[in-house]
């Protein structure tokens, strides 16, 4: 509870303090996102697990680049708001949506 | 015994397109093994093959996808042999393919530019349809080991993938 509280004052000395970023986590398996839709605030972190034997990207159209090596991670800090689509550059088929609140 | 189902399993092949029916004897573990092995080294070949040749920027990164994803797997695919202790063995199923990629690889091998991109992503597409085919109706169902037939379900949402992939991209060069 104590954070929320101090939040606002914080956010306002800080900016986006990382002590209330959060990770959120999502899971490739098989050439799929999962979730496929996320929602998310700036600051926050998005981390991929990638299960598959396979290297993956997330990838904004003119924005992030995310490399996924198989069987490992990648992650993104959000840094604008507004909501992205976004895809595997290795498997276009894989998509994937985040919705960053301000 | 094994010499009928995968002789049949080769004309189908060679028929590219006519639908694959269930065999009524199944090809062993240790074919199979092999013909999905087989499958995943000529798409690689006929990747670098692209790599090399073409000048069209989707081609040259589909061809890219290719050779990554089917060493990933064919890498996986060895791993798993050598694991299990089984030697791939070679059949009628896996010299059909062979022979089949030769002939396009030297039909691919006269062909230029636009004329070479467009033969090689509509092969693709039609590779990859053949190959999804055989295993959906034939080498799955057939495989006895529990890991193998992970691996090969694996690869058909990969291949599958590479598919619709490989569809959108001969879409985009009409």
């Amino acid at each position: 509870m104590r954070p929320r509280l101090l939040g606002p004052a914080l956010a306002l000395a800080l900016g986006a303090s990382p002590a209330f970023a959060a990770t959120i986590e999502v899971t490739i398996d098989k050439l799929v996102f999962s979730p496929a839709s996320v929602q998310a605030k700036v600051g926050d972190t998005i981390e991929w697990t990638n299960k598959d034997i396979l290297a993956h990207t997330a990838t904004v159209k003119g924005g992030w680049d995310v490399m996924i090596p198989a069987k490992s991670k990648g992650k993104v800090t959000l840094k604008t708001a507004g909501a992205v689509d976004y895809f595997c550059r290795f498997h276009p088929n894989m998509k994937g949506h985040v919705e960053v609140a301000p | 015994m094994f010499m009928r189902p995968t002789a049949a399993l080769a004309a189908l092949l060679l028929m590219s397109t006519a639908p694959l029916a269930l065999a009524a004897e199944k090809p062993t573990d240790p074919q199979i093994a092999h013909i999905a092995y087989t499958a995943g080294a000529i798409d690689i070949e006929a990747a670098k093959l692209a790599i090399e040749k073409s000048k069209n920027k989707e081609i040259v990164d589909f061809a890219k996808d290719m050779e990554r994803d089917h060493e990933a797997v064919n890498k996986q695919a060895l791993d798993l042999v050598k694991k299990l202790k089984v030697t791939p063995e070679d059949n009628d199923t896996s010299k059909a393919l062979a022979k089949a990629a030769k002939e396009e690889r030297a039909k691919l091998a006269t062909l230029k530019g636009a004329e070479f991109d467009k033969a090689y992503i509509e092969n693709e597409v039609a590779y990859h349809k053949q190959v999804n085919g055989a295993l959906e109706t034939l080498l799955i169902p057939s495989a006895s080991n529990a890991e193998l037939k992970r691996l090969l379900v694996t690869g058909l949402k990969i291949f599958q993938g590479h598919e619709q992939h490989a569809e959108h991209v001969a879409g985009m060069l009409k």
